[in-house]
């Protein structure tokens, strides 16, 4: 069943993208989105499974096998995995049969669902694997997808430029993934997850070696998780068709360094250094992504800087050992930014193209259940109370206040932020008048079904998804749900848990609670009752327009790293290239002509020279036997 | 074996004879020019060299020499059919025989 569950979307990748073309669009469909649905259904009988047996490990064969490096390739189905493998499965499928409907016009049908496939296949095999290496698979399986998704529509330069951008910017992070790998085999002699924790929990090895293997694992996590400094692919990832960012740069792929860094918890736990970094990195994250996002005006880009800072914030809950409180969040975020994306993407489709918001306004006549689904989605991300955000934000604050109030404060004015550019975006979309062509006006419709069931299902999880981990003050029997299934993971150190007193809880609550509110009404205030909109480029004071690119990140990259490779190609392109290897290998061609030029008039027709010149040299050589 | 030779002729007759036939074939074929008077030198030579295998076969007892010989005549016979058939094909193009003229096959 683990192997039917990961084949399938393999087998629906084969299909599609082998035969696709020939199918017609509605079978494709229902082959992509039938396969992930079948992998649901296979996951959630699993998890039945798990929860009553505990985990399971399932080899499929030995794959290398060198020296005393033995490598299976097998699967390890614990909590952990199988509730990735829920949300991806989930997501996934709900993400296909939205997908049905943005498509359904797209020459690259059958394509995109092929990459779709291929990516629940990758990412699967990501969380399922039983060691590193496999994990390593999935990890470029899904960096190999992000790229051909993002440059889905390849005709476009600037879209494929943002996929190289987003290749190789993760190729810096697999890098760091790969030596600490190495360094990890080097260390323990293996690689299995299992024995790996083992090895390093019996205390044997140095906290200096566990810190260098961890910091370079954390490396491939802020590649594959836009951390600070390697998080510019992600916005410009929004090149992809919308169902992508939704299910690959929000719900999915980003979090495999969360997932990553919790599959190795034991490790994390025992180098205390890595965890300080990782805090400050995903609070550095966290705030700097949301600052750009205040001044952003592209509705993709601005969930994209969010996603940016959401994942800090999960890498903070992470930071401060609460590994539990990261995969709450992880879930709860794939949930709300899933709908957001797809609720913009839904928004997109209406406006024939369209994604400056400054562009839209007043949509929430036309399209209504986009309008109250993102609505929820927008409410679930900025905490709003009994959302599902909120519960999962504010469990993460609390873990930080324990750890320490200055960064709790920090946090929390970044969620304060969030909450500004999140509800700017949404009233700016939403509210007022609107601010398009006539011919847009005259197109506005809801999106179909296909597109629209989704919303509702992601909708009712964002709503309601708090329940999975409800704070325990609400009474043991309910609360806390996914940390005590998180918790049954054998080979996991026991996490520190010093609760706080309940006052302290419910006070710091209120704090978060009054800040949304007043995030609310002030946005409301400013967004909607003054028409306040964003104004264009140019008549943006200096501070905004500081902020508005990116604090000149980009710039600052290509200044360093991208001008300096330039410049060094160009050098040796010209010398050692042309004059030195074109030098050498032009030569010996030149001499081959030149001497041919000349020996060439010893064959000049004339059979009887031939005869001659044979008979003499026969004589010659048999002189040397004779004499 | 030894009933099959001739009283009074040694091998070394046979040598000398092989030698000047082949020198013969040489000569003329580095001297004429008409392509069937060269293909028939060229079928001296061979058959000069046949002659010493055959010859060194009888007086060494060893029949390997014999094989040889068959051999080189079915190579000599599949050579002068086929060089017979390009010198025609090369006289209907160039209507002579003489290799002087055959010239046009160079750089």
């Amino acid at each position: 069943m683990i192997l039917l569950i990961i084949l399938l979307p393999l087998i629906g990748f084969a299909l599609n993208g082998i035969m696709g073309n020939k199918l017609p669009k509605s079978i494709v469909g229902i082959i992509g989105s039938g396969a992930v649905l079948g992998s649901f259904i296979l996951t959630c009988i699993l998890f039945n499974q798990v929860a009553n047996t505990g985990a399971i490990e399932y080899s499929l064969f030995q794959w290398i096998s060198i020296g005393n490096m033995q490598i299976e390739f097998s699967f390890l189905v614990d909590q952990l995995s199988v509730w990735m493998m829920t949300i991806i499965t989930g997501i996934g499928f709900l993400i296909h049969v939205y997908s049905i409907g943005y498509m359904h016009d797209d020459e690259g049908f059958s394509r995109f669902f092929a990459y779709l496939n291929l990516f629940i296949f990758s990412m699967l095999l990501l969380v399922m694997g039983s060691n590193y290496l496999i994990l390593f698979i999935g990890w470029e399986g899904v960096g190999l997808c992000s790229y051909l998704l993002i440059g889905f529509w390849y005709k476009n330069v600037a879209y494929g430029h943002a996929a190289r951008k987003a290749f190789i910017m993760n190729r810096i992070g697999d890098l760091g993934l790969l030596l600490g790998i190495f360094l990890m085999f080097d260390t323990f002699g293996t690689i299995q997850y299992k024995e790996v924790f083992e090895f390093a929990s019996s205390g044997s090895y140095s906290t200096e070696r566990l810190t260098l293997i961890t910091l370079l694992l954390f490396v491939g996590a802020m590649g594959k998780s836009a951390q600070i400094p390697l998080y510019t692919w992600l916005p410009d990832a929004m090149a992809g068709p919308t169902p992508v960012s939704a299910l690959i740069h929000a719900a999915t792929m980003v979090t495999a360094g969360i997932y990553l860094i919790v599959r190795s918890k034991v490790l994390y736990t025992l180098s205390p250094t890595t965890l300080d970094v990782v805090l400050y990195v995903g609070l550095a994250t966290s705030l700097f992504a949301a600052f750009i996002g205040l001044r952003q005006n592209d509705i993709k880009k601005v969930l994209a800087y969010s996603t940016v800072s959401q994942l800090g914030l999960m890498f903070v809950a992470l930071g401060v050992g609460a590994y539990s409180s990261g995969m709450f969040h992880v879930t709860t975020h794939a949930f709300f930014k899933a709908l957001l994306f797809l609720g913009a993407g839904s928004v997109i489709h209406a406006m024939s193209g369209e994604q400056d918001i400054r562009k839209m306004g007043g949509l929430k006549g036309t399209l209504k259940i986009t309008h109250i689904t993102f609505l929820i989605g927008t409410l679930a991300i900025i905490g709003f109370p009994l959302f599902s955000g909120f519960f999962s934000k504010d469990e993460i604050l609390a873990k930080v206040f324990e750890h320490s109030p200055i960064l709790w404060a920090v946090a929390l004015f970044s969620s304060f932020i969030t909450g500004v550019y999140m509800l700017r975006m949404y009233f700016v979309t939403f509210w007022g008048s609107f601010r398009g062509t006539e011919d847009q006006k005259h197109h506005l419709h809801e999106s179909p079904i296909s597109m629209t069931f989704p919303l509702m299902v992601l909708a009712v999880l964002s709503l309601v998804g708090g329940i999975i981990n409800l704070p325990h003050l609400m009474g043991h029997s309910v609360s806390e749900k996914l940390h005590h299934w998180l918790s049954q993971i054998k080979d996991v150190a026991v996490e520190h848990h010093a609760a706080l007193s309940v006052d302290m809880e419910l006070m710091l609550m209120g704090i978060a609670i009054v800040m949304v509110l007043c995030t609310l009404v002030a946005c409301y205030i400013i967004y909607n009752k003054k028409e306040n909109l964003p104004v264009e480029d140019y008549k943006q004071n200096s501070l905004a327009s500081f902020i508005g690119n990116k604090f000149y990140v980009d710039e600052l990259y290509h200044r360093i790293f991208v001008r300096p490779t330039e410049i060094a190609s160009n050098l040796f392109y010209k010398i050692i290239d042309v004059s030195i290897i074109d030098g050498i290998v032009n030569g010996i061609g030149n001499i081959a002509v030149n001497v041919s030029k000349v020996i060439r008039f010893i064959q000049n027709g004339n059979i009887e020279f031939y005869f001659l010149a044979m008979v003499l040299a026969i004589v010659v050589i048999l002189s040397r036997f004779i004499f | 074996m030894q009933l099959l030779l001739i009283p009074g002729i040694t091998q070394e007759h046979y040598l000398w004879l092989s030698a000047i036939l082949f020198s013969i074939g040489v000569t003329g074929v580095l001297i004429r020019r008409n392509a069937i008077i060269l293909l028939m030198c060229i079928e001296l030579m061979l058959n000069a060299v046949n002659l010493l295998f055959a010859a060194f076969s009888t007086y060494l007892s060893d029949s390997n020499g014999q094989i040889f010989v068959f051999f080189i005549m079915v190579v000599a016979a599949a050579e002068a059919a086929v060089g017979l058939a390009i010198l025609i094909l090369t006289y209907r193009n160039s209507r002579t025989t003489e290799v002087t003229y055959w010239d046009k096959l160079k750089w």
